[in-house]
């Protein structure tokens, strides 16, 4: 299913000429209304009439979420207080929150775009629409609310907690759709269970899962101990809230709702575009935002992308799997090495999550990477023979992804040091030697 | 007919032999057969011991990769020529041998092998009048 089907399958031509008039328009309003952008235009030599269009996204200054905090609160609003109707924040872990204004005309954005990932989802007016992200300040709970209406479909707005009192009201309301993190729904999952309550009592039949990464592992545990499609939506406070990004039911990526969300992947640290397909840093700039625009806003998320049209009829750009965050990246010989690469290699060979650790090193000026893998039961072979296959299988495939060698020391089972319950995957030696 | 055998995989490091050692030790486990193979950086310690399951349990709890495989033990008949005529059958019968090691049985030579085919090496070795372990015989020591 379609909402908006002139928006979401539109021919690409006629999509980039949206987007260079919206950029336009975007880079004007920036210029005159915001000084911090005004600002770093002045400093970068740019004026707002040289820009025509998005290929020159690449020579315009980026936004970063220091920017947002050293701006704190209202700084990069491109409107008056009068013309915002609605604040929103994210807690974030350190510091100070960061903050979204809305005017009306965002607001409208928001619901359509909520709107297009419902319909995306297979939802529509006939569902009842159980939202158990949080209500308040966070983006989730609102953001899927309003978007759920304006479909027409029967809203719930549970909120967040009393997980028992949930269930109940999902089975005496006959909730169809539910809408929440992925770990809370494998917590309600859990909940069920423990009182005996089986999931055919239920009628869910959709899943609206985000603001946490998750893995295909827990989507097809959700889907199994819920008996429902577990679908995937990303968003962020700064650039919207969920529903930048949608998966459709093809699961096959995220549909980026780019007449709104201009995306970028680039290389962390050039900040230019990395040649397509590969893995870098997503960047978002949102041209149609009045309240608070963003011009290239760095998400720190690592992925791919992919331009080709779907199975689904939609000709917009697909966020593939999240690959971690950029602020994890190594560059070993030059080559930019993110440890999620790793993990997927790791992942594809033992299907079971892997415990590793890269040591990188620089010996003779020439850098060296050990990844270090701990033998849990999925690898471990009586035979020396195998375990020698299985380092060098390792080692290939690592190879072939990264484009770099690497050394594979299989290691005890909790040998690799954890803080927290979680593994520290790199060590970098290289530091202590400048 | 088939044994069993508990491998265990080591990094090469001083004491980690020892260190499973002492916990079969603690729960009362004893070792019949033992062997270790390694490589510059790990190595594998298999045993037959008397008490399988329990040291299963007690070396995962202590956070060691353990597994268990099938593997055949042979009473290699005490004459000159008695290991060679017994591989020759095994030759004979398109078995490939991954790995073997020995041990005293009752003041007898004994060996475990662990082979592609482990089902059908026990048949050929028993067909051909081989004295094959059972595990109740060696629990017995
Ligand atoms: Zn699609």
């Amino acid at each position: 299913m379609i909402w908006n089907e002139h928006a979401e399958c539109m021919d690409r031509e006629q999509l980039l000429k949206l987007q260079n008039e919206r950029l336009r328009n975007m880079v004007s309003r920036l210029y005159y209304n915001v000084p911090f952008y005004r600002k770093k235009f002045q400093e970068a030599g740019i004026d707002p009439g040289d820009i025509t269009g998005i290929h020159q996204l690449k020579d315009l200054p980026t936004t970063t979420k220091q920017d947002l905090r050293d701006n704190y609160p209202f700084g990069l609003f491109a409107v008056p207080q009068s013309e915002i109707v609605r604040l929103h924040a994210s807690s974030g872990t350190t510091g100070k929150p960061t903050v979204g204004g809305y005017t009306r005309a965002d607001l409208r954005t928001w619901s359509e775009v909520v709107a297009r990932s419902l319909y995306a989802a297979g939802v529509d007016k006939n569902d009842v629409v159980h939202v158990s992200y949080g209500y308040g300040l966070f983006t989730g709970g609102l953001g899927i609310h309003q978007g759920a209406q304006k479909i027409g479909a029967t809203v719930i707005p549970a909120s967040g907690g009393n997980t028992k009192k949930q269930l109940q009201i999902m089975h005496d309301f006959g909730s169809t759709v539910l809408a929440c993190t992925p770990s809370y729904a494998l917590y309600l999952a859990d909940t069920m269970k423990e009182l005996g309550m089986d999931p055919s009592e239920l009628k869910l039949r959709r899943g609206i899962f985000g603001a946490e990464p998750w893995t295909e592992e827990m989507r097809r545990e959700i889907e199994a101990k819920l008996h429902l499609k577990a679908l995937d939506i990303y968003g962020l406070t700064e650039v919207i809230g969920p529903g930048v990004a949608m998966e459709c039911e093809h699961q096959k990526g995220l549909h980026i709702f780019e007449d709104h969300f201009i995306p970028e992947i680039v290389d962390p640290n050039t900040l230019q575009p990395v040649p397509h397909g590969q893995v870098g840093e997503l960047l978002f700039t949102t041209v149609t935002k009045e309240g608070m625009p963003l011009l290239r806003y760095r998400t720190r998320d690592l992925t791919t992308m992919t331009v080709e049209k779907c199975a689904c009829g939609r000709t917009l750009a697909r966020l593939n799997k999240f690959l971690g965050r950029s602020d994890d990246m190594l560059i070993i010989r030059g080559v930019n090495v993110f440890p999620s690469q790793i993990e997927s290699v790791l992942l594809e060979m033992s299907e079971t999550e892997p415990h590793y650790q890269l040591i990188v090193d620089r010996v003779n000026n020439l850098d060296i990477l050990e990844i270090r893998v701990e033998v849990n039961e999925a690898f471990f072979s009586d035979e020396i023979r195998q375990m020698e296959n299985l380092a060098k299988k390792i080692k290939a495939n690592i190879e072939s992804v990264l484009g770099i060698s690497a050394k594979i020391k299989l290691v005890e089972p909790k040998t690799i040091e954890r803080s927290e319950g979680k593994a520290k995957r790199v060590i970098d030696l290289r530091k202590l030697v400048d | 007919m088939l044994l069993k055998q508990l491998s265990v995989f080591l990094e090469n490091k001083p004491g980690r032999i020892t260190q499973v050692t002492k916990v079969l030790d603690e729960i009362g486990v004893n070792i019949t057969a033992f062997n270790i193979a390694d490589t510059s950086e790990f190595g594998i310690l298999r045993m037959i011991v008397d008490n399988i399951d329990t040291a299963l349990q007690a070396l995962k709890a202590q956070g060691f990769s353990v597994r268990t495989t099938q593997v055949v033990g042979l009473v290699v008949p005490h004459q000159p020529g008695g290991m060679h005529q017994a591989l020759e059958h095994v030759d004979k019968a398109g078995i490939e041998i991954e790995y073997m090691y020995a041990f005293a049985y009752n003041s007898k030579a004994a060996v475990i092998i662990k082979a592609d085919d482990t089902q059908k090496l026990v048949d050929v070795l028993s067909g051909s009048g081989y004295h094959v372990l059972q595990e109740g015989e060696l629990i017995q020591d």
